[in-house]
């Protein structure tokens, strides 16, 4: 890229390329960081929500007196006191800010309350009477789809998305079939909702939120509350992890009208159950696939039927099934196809954003599929992915053609390169084997087993939507005469590392040590959400930009003093070089400091990628900006008679374009893993009768240190055309394949045919092995 | 919400005497979820972790006896070798941080079916000692848990004490749960092979309103078992194994289902004992 050419990265102090630290790695770590839950603010109340304990049910009628009349209950709020519009959401505003005719799921907001003290708030809502006309729930999405009344005015299908391509008649004369499971996943992010609303003297409010997307949270809000946008002003507080539950509104309505209603600042905090009644889900799925090959495995034809249960509300549902469909076939060269996606409304929680949006799901099944047409040709499964292995200039069952990098051979052969574990041994250690600190198995009770996974995922939004982000760089002197960078974006860090990475591009472009970081806030236009594997890509873009406006304004001074002639071309006659403008001919400098002696300079920056288009009724067309693959190898022990399993190693290969911070990078792709072999071998939300039954971290389980295998990555460096120095979106991949891979090494390791994740333990245990 | 924090154990029965209706905090473990969850709400609370005569542990020849109030952790690092099969229980409560806190007298009191010390207690005959300002009293674990999460305690008294025989010969307490760590049991077995009285001692956790005790598994086995040799037959393993699974009474629910905890009965019951008769 030209960048390389013209910065000065050998010499620039934790610059791009290398393993800067995170600046609020220390404090986070030492527990200093502020999260949004450690909020405060003089004399400020305590918010509560009344939820609804029926999935579905008719409100007859909401009494609410009893409860405003309680000493140091301030105030309490029902759908009647909404000022602007009644209801929110990120693609449909199909959500009730509060349930006032019916409610559609379990935990649906129906009132809130403001108190002097979180435990009268509790109490509070207590008093509030609540007649309800219980319904049935509707929670299978099959008879949703059917339901001659719908759950919402809006209709039970939330979007129906077709996709035909090439010949749909083509056979292959290898042909197989699979139905496939995806149970309710949670995103597990530590810090519960929380935010603190202070009402402002123009009649506006100031909200203090731990989210993904400041700038959709507001414009919700605003529109809620019946304020102008700019009355509406946010603050990034501290993240406590987010993978997709911080990008829907969550209590950010309930806790600013509260402030306003009041005039004094208001808190809210969920509990870590009420967190879960309080963001949508990962979708479940139910997944029919028949996969065509022919004789010596070319990939003819996919079929698929994939069906997501979307709960209550549309959320980001529409983009969750795009999603799903456009990547049923994987990463591999699929000339023919006919699918059917529908994403469905239920009385079962909301779902919507979580990492790998829809692909997770796609790939669970696809890969599936890619073993059993293995096992139906008598051919290696790893053989059978690179035969079919998406290429450069390949066309997608979008009909769009990857004009970009597509190294999908080289991660498949990365992640399979490396060692395999020790053979086991009588030697390992207890804790070691299925069952971990509970003893339950010896050695010769285990056995193991190797399984594959490949995947592709879009990078950032897609079907047209204009993606842009903002960032703002101000260079100027210090109370020192030192040279300092402040960057402003709104790009929320949700814990992914872009304040690191905004500092490193800011280092790199700019030659400066120094580089603060504003808060993120809606004083700036927006960074567009942390999701979607975007922000680096995006906002870090924008600040590339915001910096390159930067120098220019620093080589125009140093013309301006040398008098000489500006170059058009990107002034290859100077560069930033030790805290200089450095003329190409090396002769002449001139200190940064002298330039900013005349005066700080700010830039403002808006980057967008390319456009991109919206898919037609075939479900065809140029409808994403980039693709991230990723391959997984794991290797699991099993306990065949308990079913316990235990993940020993995950192999990976991943397409990052460029590492900008490699130590960053491969901590996105453990902690995917860790969340990917959540969802293969236990993490699911239980819901009976559309009720949630494992509302805790007691019993919604996610991998301890115990459960979670050695990571061997191997990224695979191929710079991106068009992308902001040649770097991928690395978050979401490693969550994708790694789930079908031990799906597929736990169905080694037992024989068992396996269609449905989380694997849970009876699932092994109590299903009679296959024959032959 | 008045809290005692009496400093010895007669001040802790007046106080428990003055509002038989307080609430014990041991560890807190269990006591500080259900407040936080509202669950309950304790009108009046006693203290106990500053009572030294609770916290100590004594092995005499014959008997040993844990104080209510000795961690976990204690009993993970000082009892690993005197009694086994509860330090193994021990390791898999919870994280080090609950460990550090929970206590054996806490595990008593709540009387989870998922208690973990439980099952290893109640195969050795465990004897709880009781104390009040109207004097004391020992009950065999079977009697003192009445139900789940449901004792034989009178308001006004507090557990002191738990005493169990001192037997020769191999242990094991098995754990099983979706996790490797960190999880309530689905399942729970303590395995006893108790070579000073020649008998098998067996016991069940998470698989009954109760901790189980699989009498007529232990007298079968127990006599089809070589006691010089230290060697059982296999099909007497098996068999051991089933009747273990038909002892216990599991029900379905979110955490697993009756089918799949009373498999697990009979396959940890049978690799506990193999491990005791291999160690």
């Amino acid at each position: 890229m030209s960048s390389a050419s013209t910065t000065t990265r050998d010499r620039v102090r934790d610059g791009l390329g290398q393993d800067a630290d995170r600046p609020d790695g220390t404090p986070k770590v030492t527990g200093g960081f502020a999260f949004s839950s450690d909020l405060h603010a003089r004399g400020m109340l305590w918010g509560r929500t009344l939820r609804s304990p029926h999935p579905s049910a008719r409100i007859v009628s909401i009494d609410t007196s009893a409860a405003e009349a309680m000493a140091g209950v301030t105030t309490v709020v029902t759908a009647a006191d909404v000022p602007g519009k009644a209801t929110y959401g990120l693609e449909h505003a199909d959500q009730p800010v509060f349930a006032s005719e019916v409610v559609r799921y379990q935990g649906e907001p129906i009132a809130a309350v403001a108190a002097e003290h979180p435990e009268l708030a509790v109490r509070a809502l207590e008093a509030i009477e609540v007649e309800y006309e219980v319904l049935d729930p509707v929670t299978d999405p099959e008879h949703a789809m059917a339901a001659a009344a719908p759950i919402h005015p809006d209709g039970n299908v939330v979007r129906h998305l077709p996709l035909r391509h090439g010949d749909v008649e083509a056979t292959g004369e290898v042909v197989v079939e699979g139905t496939y499971e995806v149970g309710m996943q949670d995103q597990a992010f530590m810090g519960p909702e929380s935010g603190l609303a202070i009402p402002a003297d123009d009649g506006g409010v100031e909200l203090y939120m731990s989210t993904q997307w400041l700038h959709v949270d507001r414009d919700q809000v605003a529109a809620c509350l019946a304020l102008p946008p700019d009355q509406v002003r946010m603050t990034l507080a501290g993240v406590g992890g987010a993978f997709g539950a911080r990008e829907d509104v969550s209590l950010q309505v309930h806790v600013c009208l509260l402030a306003l209603r009041t005039g004094r600042p208001v808190k809210m905090l969920y509990s870590r159950e009420e967190s879960f009644f309080g963001h949508v889900h990962r979708h479940p799925a139910r997944m029919w696939f028949r996969h065509h090959a022919d004789r010596d495995g070319q990939l003819v034809k996919v079929e698929a039927r994939l069906v997501l249960d979307g709960g209550a509300y549309a959320s980001t549902s529409s983009a969750v099934i795009a999603n799903a469909v456009c990547f049923a076939g994987g990463p591999y060269r699929v000339p023919n196809a006919q699918i059917h996606g529908y994403a469905v409304r239920t009385n079962n929680p909301p779902c919507g954003a979580m990492r790998g949006f829809g692909v997770v799901q796609a790939c669970y099944g696809h890969e599936s599929q890619m073993d059993k047409l293995a096992d139906a040709l008598g051919m290696d499964p790893v053989e059978l992915r690179l035969k079919n292995a998406l290429k450069p200039g390949d066309t997608l069952l979008t009909g769009q053609v990857i004009t970009g990098t597509a190294p999908v051979r080289e991660v498949i052969e990365a992640a399979v390169a490396h060692p395999l574990p020790p053979e086991p041994s009588d030697d390992d250690p207890a804790l070691a084997l299925p069952g971990g600190a509970g003893l339950t198995a010896e050695r010769g009770d285990v056995r193991r087993g190797v399984g594959f996974g490949v995947s592709i995922k879009n990078l950032m939004f897609s079907e047209g939507f204009d993606d842009y982000s903002t960032a703002g760089v101000l260079l100027e002197l210090d109370g020192h005469g030192q040279a300092i960078a402040t960057v402003h974006c709104a790009s929320a860090e949700v814990g992914q590392g872009f304040v690191t990475l905004a500092q490193q591009i800011t280092r790199e472009r700019l030659g400066v040590d120094q580089v603060m970081l504003r808060p993120a806030d809606t004083a700036i236009g927006s960074a567009g959400s942390s999701s979607a594997s975007r922000q680096t890509w995006m906002s870090g873009g924008a600040v590339e930009l915001a910096c390159d406006a930067v120098r220019e304004a620093l080589f125009e001074r140093a013309v301006a003093r040398r008098d000489l002639a500006l170059d058009d071309a990107d002034h290859p006659l100077f560069d930033l070089r030790d805290g200089h403008v450095v003329e190409a001919g090396g002769s002449a400098s001139i200190p940064l400091v002298d330039l900013l002696a005349e005066g700080p300079i700010e830039r403002i920056e808006v980057h967008r990628h390319a456009p991109t288009d919206p898919l037609d009724e075939d479900g065809q067309g140029n409808a994403h900006v980039s693709f991230a693959f990723a391959a997984h190898r794991a290797v699991v022990d099993v306990d065949p008679d308990l079913g316990l399993i235990r993940v020993v190693q995950i192999a990976t290969g991943q397409d990052v374009g460029r590492a900008l911070n490699p130590r960053a990078v491969v901590g996105q792709i453990e902690g995917g893993i860790a969340q990917g072999v959540g969802l293969a071998v236990m993490e699911e939300i239980v819901i009976e009768d559309g009720k949630v039954r494992n509302p805790s971290f007691t019993d919604y389980l996610i991998p301890t240190a115990l459960d979670m295998p050695e990571v061997l990555a191997t990224v695979i460096e191929q710079p991106e055309p068009g992308a902001p120095f040649g770097a991928k979106g690395v978050g979401e991949p490693p969550t994708i394949s790694s789930t079908p891979a031990v799906a597929a090494a736990v169905r080694a390791a037992t024989g068992l045919a396996l269609p449905r994740v989380p694997i849970h333990p009876e699932d092994i245990a109590l299903t009679p092995a296959r024959d032959g | 919400m008045p809290i005692d924090r009496p400093t010895d154990l007669d001040a802790a029965l007046a106080s428990l005497s003055d509002v038989p209706s307080a609430h014990l905090l041991a560890g807190g473990t269990d006591a500080m979820v259900e407040i936080t969850f509202d669950q309950r709400r304790p009108e009046h609370i006693v203290a106990l972790r500053r009572i030294p005569e609770l916290r100590g542990y004594r092995v005499d020849d014959d008997e040993l006896t844990f104080g209510a109030m000795l961690t976990y952790t204690q009993v993970e690092r000082e009892l690993a070798s005197t009694a086994p099969g509860l330090a193994m229980a021990a390791r898999t409560v919870g994280s080090p941080q609950i460990r550090n806190t929970g206590t054996i007298g806490g595990n008593l009191g709540t009387a989870s079916p998922a208690g973990d010390t439980l099952p290893w207690l109640l195969a050795l005959d465990a004897r709880v000692e009781l104390r009040s300002v109207r004097g004391s009293r020992e009950l065999s674990l079977a009697d003192f848990v009445t139900g789940p999460k449901r004792t034989a305690r009178e308001p006004d008294e507090l557990i002191t004490a738990v005493r169990v025989p001192r037997v020769e010969g191999p242990q094991h307490v098995a754990k099983l749960g979706p996790r490797n760590a960190m999880v309530i049991s689905v399942a729970m077995a303590a395995v006893i092979v108790d070579t000073t009285n020649r008998r098998v001692r067996a016991a069940f956790g998470s698989v009954g309103p109760r901790p189980i005790r699989a009498s007529d598994a232990e007298q079968q086995v127990s006599d089809a078992i070589d006691w010089d040799a230290l060697t059982c037959p296999d099909d007497a393993i098996v068999h051991f194994a089933d009747a273990c699974a038909e002892a216990s009474q599991p029900i379905s629910d979110h955490r697993s289902t009756a089918d799949y905890r009373r498999h697990a009965v009979a396959v940890l019951a049978a690799r506990s004992l193999r491990r005791c008769l291999a160690a």
